[in-house]
């Protein structure tokens, strides 16, 4: 114990010393810094953990390619710990102290909103990489993961022309992505001529376990004869005694399909899919997608983790056209000045994984193709259908008060613009 | 007990007689000394008023870590004066910082709303605007209604009443049902970790008008000072935390050191024989219950425009846990202690998970601290309950010349942890 | 028979206009001309060639519709022909669309066809008419799950005549039900469709009354006089029934009535029509106001400039003009009133037997807190020990149970394994803990608290760090998979079932160790009286430490049940860890039935909770802890009590 004691005394003295000495700077003339802000402990570590190592072998293959405008880069790996306040904290650290070029990061949209305030005052760019609610065009990110319409809706789509779906209980853990993307639902559904009393919305705790009653009572929807579907926004391990439940009730794809927004290859990987297949996942990405590019970046994904088990992901393909059109928008701009290289970013295009080109649109956000899968009994997905690449929609067209606002960083360079009253709503964020 | 006798109660009158006050309470002059040292270090070195020699956001940790440090010295009263280990004070910390936040909120966003609106053909009337505000708001998490609890969110000397009242109104309500029918010990301590996760469920609901999971953000950008760069801010904030954290160590040292201080160590020691001796026991117990609870929701309130976000897990119980566990590192029954182990525990956890602290390869195992650091703290905690109750206190005592007292094998009360009445030092 | 059963697929899939000479084909020129289709179904553009195969009364229809719906079908990458595939060790053996063997070809040479659920279901219905009287018993039972999951009319004339020789009298009996449930929606004789109601009596199956709402639906309906020959199910009261907002938006959208002015459409109105910084008179400055807008609008009104929206007197009037009802779709009155009475009878059954299912629901959740909480019933009812790595403890033992299942093959011999060894570790990880760190503290309840939550947070890592943040599986073996179905309401997976007798198992067994056993007798006295109890030559450390090894040992078993039924997580038990000590605090300390009590009171309320507010689980969990807050207030001692010497103190 004396060499802990030792220990923490010789840290303490150093954790004052360190941020005073800032960070030991290795020949900061030759290299481009990448930041990497993703959570390595805490709650979403498991999900962002793959996203830092995945950028890591990105900029490791930048570097073995010869880098970028002559320079190697540099990753700086900070850990904001799933705490929400430290990733406004670390994206600052990030901006003023390292000087970083360009910010990977963010899961949560709680995070990201705490990022926001951050670097639109410091004018940083940041590139998102997972799917979230919308409603939001930020100058300074890049939004390289879905907006609704390019998962939630194409999804309820399919479930409405595909499976003849009447009546849909929306299931969403309680937090920002489900509460807004069922809000979007719901006005979606209503247009589509789906009754209020058809619409059944519950939301749960983070981690809940105990599903039985809400499998009920889903089970008991059909009680009048109509196809109930459930569109699921459930988030993390609360899915597994989710689809347990499911299991257990004998609710079958058949009888019940659920279509899930943030169930990929990983979480499934805590299941047994035997009882699951069938059912359904949104994603512009699956592993099974048939394509040379894919077959590639598996590859190089497993020689760069050692683990010829690991699956790939949705986000990790969203850092993987985000981190190669940065690096064609440096190029092309000459500078890592953000300025130039965000309209140089504007109208890049770079091919999917799963085919087709993902074009980066004036709203920050890309084209991308939706593909719905359903899940097989070795806990990856089959493919079942997939779209033209369809644009990303910063504003949904399904919610009044955002249907007439529109962003354009190009010509109008405004994230909220009110196509009505012709008027920038305003410069910055809502956070 | 019967020693607390012979050292006879100091008189009130004594209390405010300058040289009676220090003697009792000789931490205060070095500890105002080092806050003001730091305070100046920190100014000159600031981006905005010096050469710049720290950034800005570790201005921002300093400042918050002054904050945690007056959350340490409510939690020391309740905890180790008064040996109420209430493992809910975290709690109105946050109560705190959501009544500023809906302010600075609100009135950031309504500047911005009428920015918009102006520019419109026709002057915006009051339904406009509330409606604005209200979708911008809420509009993250799928509403555009202005929720009741919003209501005095317009204007900032209601909501800072509101930083006061909220938190005291709770600790009141609470502390006055629990004292009253007598739950004491690990009872009130489950009782009070059941409150703030009952709270944080009740906050992370989107239904209770706060934004739910997503809390309330941007804070850090202050309404109508949109100019002023966060590296003035920052400074100013912790300025604010510093003199803040100074009056309440005044108040709290004089507290202590007076009768009131022997009362609640005597409830603290034996709370039995205190009421036989026809003290109000419960009065005192709801008294400083509903003091620390206020003084938390007023580092709340310094420390949110720091960090920029609050959201419900602010509050999750284990929030709470580690500020017992700051104040039990820093040594309890001394206001000093709280505030080194708050900073001390609070700083060096920041550096642990901050990827700075180096990685010690083991040849088969690499050894990293943003993997290991909670089992180091877990454990160390451990051992400092078993081995060293007094914490980092302990130290200063044994450089003061300071020894538990010997009481010929009797038990010193149930808390021997805390730095004991005046008789320790002989 | 071929034509009719075209006939009858054709009109099933509402494509009637369709129907043109019957030309048999064969299924290789049908799939010929739609490839394209039959390679990227769709279910709204499938269904004529589903319809043509199924008609074409080529023997291979059958075969290809089957294979196309298993996900059997493939195209050569080669040459774009298609073939029916089985699985093979080298790849796929083809068989071409003649039923000849075309060979093997790798997995590479070939793209499966992989339809989607809806053109699968479309296919199965389809497969009906070949399946239904198929020798092969699970086809035929198929056959009936897709007419059952889409009734039409079309598959009751096939069900009448399939009745007839079915042999299996278990397939006969859902056959038989399935053609009352379809005569109820489809008989064109009203009389058979009553007769059919009736003839359910009391059921109250879901298939049932999924086959009785449908007839009850209703479209809502404004007409200026009571509208003749309808069958209204009810007219409606504007105020009462109907508020009159939805009233007039009803006249709207049924074209009887203009729109009313939208505020931002006014706004838009107004922002048109300034001249010299005013609005019809109204200075500019003045309307940042709604009634200064709304007299504005007027006065544009009144000059003709703009369209005239409705008033509020225009709109009473048209309000007052028409009648509001709800209309049955079903035409016939004999049928929709036998339909409400036979559901009002069958509402009042289900609402009995949803109670009943949410008392099985409480009383599930229940034993799952008391199982969790029976450890710390032992360490912290019995020892008065605070241990906030109880929860730890759980997890433990569900990640025992995952690192059995990894090693031992085969679900049911790992959890043999898993169950002891579960208790092995947690209790041997229980006396280690109260050797090294709770012995030392047991006069300082409010340290161990603290030192043990240091274990806690320390123990909760290193699960991390072995095991990763993401869920581990632990798999329930099969007989535990399902659920207990009483009817289509009461039901109870198997794995809660073995829950709750896995509670009342530990309920027997705490109460004969306590009061039967020695070490029961030794723990109660160290309890009463460590001192007294010592010198009558029980050693009070050996008891303590096997008292708190038991607990731990329980909490371990505890995870491993949760883990199977739940997510295995580092975060496992925390989860359980306040709701565990609020078990035994509101029960009552120091009594089992204290424990069994508060698990019955937490569980029960938490699901009465959830059914008062079905759509906000969080809201049930906060709700329940302030309840719990509040008994705590005026039961201090919680539900059962301990008096007299026991209550120590």
């Amino acid at each position: 114990m004396k060499l802990t004691r030792r220990m923490i005394l010789a840290g303490g003295v150093a954790s004052i010393a360190a941020p005073l000495l800032n960070r030991p700077v290795f020949a900061a003339e030759d290299t481009i810094k990448v930041g990497i802000l993703h959570s390595l402990s805490g709650t979403m570590a498991i999900s962002e953990t793959t996203l830092k190592d995945t950028m890591l072998m990105l900029i490791e293959a930048q570097n073995a390619k010869g880098g970028l405008l002559g320079k190697k880069l540099e990753a700086v790996v900070v850990d904001p710990a799933s705490d929400w306040p430290l990733f406004a904290e670390k994206a600052r650290e990030l901006l003023t102290v390292d000087k970083v070029a360009a910010m990977f990061g963010c899961w949560t949209s709680v995070s990201r909103k705490s990022v926001l305030p951050v670097i639109e005052e410091l004018n940083g760019l940041l590139f998102y990489p997972v799917q979230y609610e919308g409603e939001e065009s930020s100058k300074n990110v890049i939004y390289t993961g879905a907006a609704p319409n390019q998962q939630a809706i194409p999804a309820t789509d399919y479930f409405l022309n595909e499976l003849g779906i009447q009546k849909f209980a929306l299931l969403g853990t309680d937090y920002v992505y489900p509460r807004t993307t069922n809000n979007i639902l719901e006005a979606y559904l209503k247009s589509k001529g789906i009754p209020a009393e058809d619409i059944f919305v519950n939301y749960t705790p983070f981690g809940h376990s105990d599903w039985a009653k809400i499998v009920a009572d889903v089970v008991a929807l059909g009680a009048d004869g109509k196809k109930v579907g459930v569109i699921s926004t459930i988030n993390g391990d609360a899915n597994v005694g989710f689809y347990k439940e499911l299991a257990a009730a004998g609710v079958t794809a058949d009888k019940l399909p659920v279509v899930a927004f943030s169930v990929g290859e990983e979480e499934l990987s805590g299941l047994d899919t035997s009882n699951l297949v069938g059912h359904l996942a949104a994603w512009n990405y699956f592993q099974s997608a048939e394509t040379p590019e894919n077959k590639a970046f598996i590859d190089q994904w497993h020689a760069f983790i050692k683990d010829d088990k690991r699956t790939t992901n949705d986000p990790m393909e969203a850092h993987y056209i985000g981190f190669n059109m940065w690096v064609n928008a440096v190029t092309a701009a000459g500078t890592t000045e953000v300025d130039a290289v965000l309209d140089a970013l504007v109208g890049q295009k770079f091919p999917n994984l799963t085919g087709g080109m993902a074009e980066l649109l004036p709203n920050h956000h890309l084209t991308k193709p939706v593909l719905i899968g359903e899940i097989r009994a070795d806990g990856q997905f089959d493919i079942i259908s997939q779209t033209d690449p369809v644009p990303g929609d910063a504003w949904t067209d399904y919610l009044p008060e955002s249907a007439v606002l529109e962003a354009d960083w190009k010509d109008l360079k405004c994230g909220m613009y009110n196509k009505d009253t012709k008027t920038c709503v305003q410069l910055k964020s809502n956070y | 007990m019967t020693e607390t006798t012979q050292n006879p109660v100091t008189a009130p009158a004594n209390i405010l007689h300058p040289s009676g006050y220090l003697r009792r309470n000789p931490s205060v002059l070095w500890f105002l000394l080092g806050l003001a040292v730091l305070t100046l270090a920190v100014t000159l070195l600031s981006p905005a008023y010096g050469g710049g020699g720290i950034s800005t956001s570790f201005v921002k940790t300093l400042g918050k870590t002054l904050c945690l440090c007056l959350a340490a010295l409510a939690m020391d009263i309740v905890w180790g004066y008064t040996g109420i280990l209430s493992l809910g004070h975290m709690a109105f910390f946050a109560l705190g910082g959501y009544m500023i936040g809906q302010w600075l909120m609100y009135a950031r966003t309504q500047e911005i709303v009428l920015q918009s609106l102006v520019a419109g053909p026709l002057p915006p009337t009051a339904e406009e605007i509330a409606q604005g505000v209200g979708s911008q708001i809420f509009g993250v998490v799928g509403g555009s209604d202005i929720p009741l609890i919003w209501g005095f969110a317009h204007s900032l000397p209601l909501q800072l009443a509101l930083v006061v009242l909220v938190p005291g109104l709770l600790a009141l309500i609470f502390g006055w049902l629990a004292f009253r029918s007598r739950v004491t010990g690990v009872y009130l301590s489950i009782l009070t970790q059941a409150m703030t996760l009952a709270l944080s469920l009740y906050l992370f609901q989107n239904d209770s008008g706060l934004r739910g999971n997503n809390g309330l953000s941007g804070l850090q950008n202050l309404p109508g000072l949109a100019d002023v760069s966060q590296d003035f801010l920052s400074v100013w904030f912790f300025w604010a935390s510093a003199l803040m954290l100074a009056l309440a160590y005044l108040l709290l040292s004089a507290v202590v050191s007076g009768k009131m201080g022997s009362v609640l160590r005597a409830i603290r020691d034996d709370e039995a024989r205190v009421r036989f001796l026809g003290y109000p026991v419960e009065g005192y117990k709801l008294f400083v219950f509903v003091v620390t609870a206020i003084l938390c929701g007023i580092a709340g309130a310094l420390y949110y425009p720091q960090a920029g976000i609050i959201n419900p897990a602010e509050l999750a119980p284990i929030a709470s846990i580690y500020l017992a566990v700051w104040v039990a590192i820093g040594g309890r029954g001394r206001l000093y202690g709280a505030v080194i182990g708050a900073a001390f525990v609070s700083l060096l956890s920041s550096w642990f998970t901050g990827g700075r602290a180096p990685s010690i390869p083991l040849g088969v195992y690499t050894i990293d601290w943003v993997d290991w650091w909670q089992v180091l703290l877990g454990l160390s905690f451990v051992a400092v309950t078993l081995w060293a109750p007094k914490g980092i206190g302990g130290v200063f005592d044994r450089f003061q010349g300071l020894h538990s007292p010997d009481r010929k094998g009797q038990p010193l009360g149930p808390d021997a942890g805390s730095l004991q009445e005046s008789e320790a030092v002989e | 028979m071929r034509a009719f059963l075209l006939g009858l697929a054709m009109a099933f899939l509402g494509l009637t206009a369709h129907v043109g000479p019957v030309l048999a084909e064969t299924v290789a020129k049908i799939v010929a001309t739609h490839a394209r289709d039959i390679e990227k179904p769709s279910r709204q553009t499938i269904g004529p060639v589903i319809a043509d195969l199924a008609g074409s009364g080529d023997p291979m229809a059958a075969r290809l519709l089957e294979a196309w719906g298993g996900k059997l079908l493939g195209k050569r990458k080669s040459d774009g022909a298609i073939f029916l595939l089985a699985p093979d060790a080298a790849g796929y053996a083809l068989t071409d669309l003649q039923g000849a063997s075309a060979g093997i070809a790798a997995n590479a040479e070939i793209t499966v066809l992989k339809p989607n659920a809806g053109v699968r279901g479309l296919i199965a219905a389809a497969l009906v008419q070949f399946t239904l009287s198929d020798p092969d018993p699970a086809k035929r039972a198929e056959a009936l799950n897709s007419i059952a999951k889409d009734p039409n009319v079309e598959a009751l004339a096939a069900l009448r005549g399939a009745t007839a020789n079915e042999t299996d009298p278990a397939l006969l009996a859902r056959k038989l039900r399935l053609e009352r449930l379809l005569t109820l929606r489809f008989d064109p004789d009203p009389k058979a469709r009553v007769a059919a109601i009736e003839g359910f009596g009391a059921d109250a199956g879901l298939d049932l009354r999924a086959a009785l709402t449908p007839l009850l639906a209703t479209t809502r309906i404004a007409a200026v006089t009571r509208p003749e020959g309808a069958n209204i199910a009810r007219s409606l009261t504007v105020g009462t029934d109907l508020s009159a907002a939805d009233a007039y938006a009803l006249l709207v959208t049924s074209g009887a009535a203009p729109a009313r002015i939208t505020r931002e459409d006014q706004k838009q109105a107004l922002a048109a029509h300034i001249a010299a910084g005013q609005v019809a008179g109204v200075p500019l400055s003045e309307l940042g106001d709604q009634a200064t807008r709304d007299r504005a609008y007027t006065a544009l009104e009144a000059a003709g400039q703009v369209p005239s929206a409705a008033t509020d007197d225009e709109v009473a009037k048209a309000i007052a003009a028409h009648g509001f009802y709800d209309v049955y779709t079903e035409a016939d009155a004999t049928v929709t009133a036998a339909a409400r009475s036979a559901l009002d009878r069958i509402a009042l059954k289900v609402a009995a037997m949803q109670a009943a299912d949410l008392s099985l629901d409480g009383l599930s959740l229940a034993a799952i807190y008391f199982l969790a909480a029976i450890g710390l019933a032992i360490t912290f009812g019995v020892m008065g020990v605070i241990n906030m790595a109880h929860g730890e403890f759980i997890t433990m033992g569900a990640y025992t149970g995952y690192v059995v299942q990894q090693i031992v093959p085969g679900y049911t011999a790992s959890l043999l394994v898993a169950f002891p060894l579960a208790f092995a570790v947690t209790f041997a990880a229980g006396v280690g803990m109260e050797r090294l760190v709770i012995r030392h503290l047991y006069k300082r309840p409010l340290e161990t608290l603290l030192a043990t939550f240091g274990i806690s947070i320390a123990l909760q890592q290193i699960f991390k760090n072995i095991f990763g943040t993401q869920a581990r599986p632990l798999t329930a073996p099969d007989w535990l998979g399902g659920a207990l179905t009483l009817n289509d309401v009461i039901s109870i997976s198997y794995i809660r079932l073995a829950i709750i007798v896995l509670a009342l198992l530990f309920l027997g067994f705490f109460l004969y160790l306590m009061k039967r056993t020695r070490l029961g007798l030794e723990v109660r006295a160290v309890t009463q009286n460590p001192a007294m109890a010592a010198s009558m030559g029980i050693n009070p450390d050996r008891i303590n430490m096997l008292t708190f090894g038991l607990g731990s040992g329980i909490a371990g078993i505890a995870g491993v049940s949760i883990g199977l039924y739940a997510k295995v997580t580092s975060e496992l038990g925390s989860d359980y860890i306040v709701q565990s000590f609020m078990t035994v605090v509101v029960g009552g300390v120091g009594n089992i039935w204290g424990a069994l009590a508060g698990a019955g009171m937490i569980g029960g309320l938490q699901k009465a909770i959830e059914w008062l507010n079905p759509s906000n689980t969080l809201a049930a969990q906060t709700y329940m802890i302030i309840f719990i807050i509040l008994f705590i207030q005026f039961r201090p001692r919680g539900i059962i009590a301990l008096r007299g010497r026991a209550a120590g103190d």
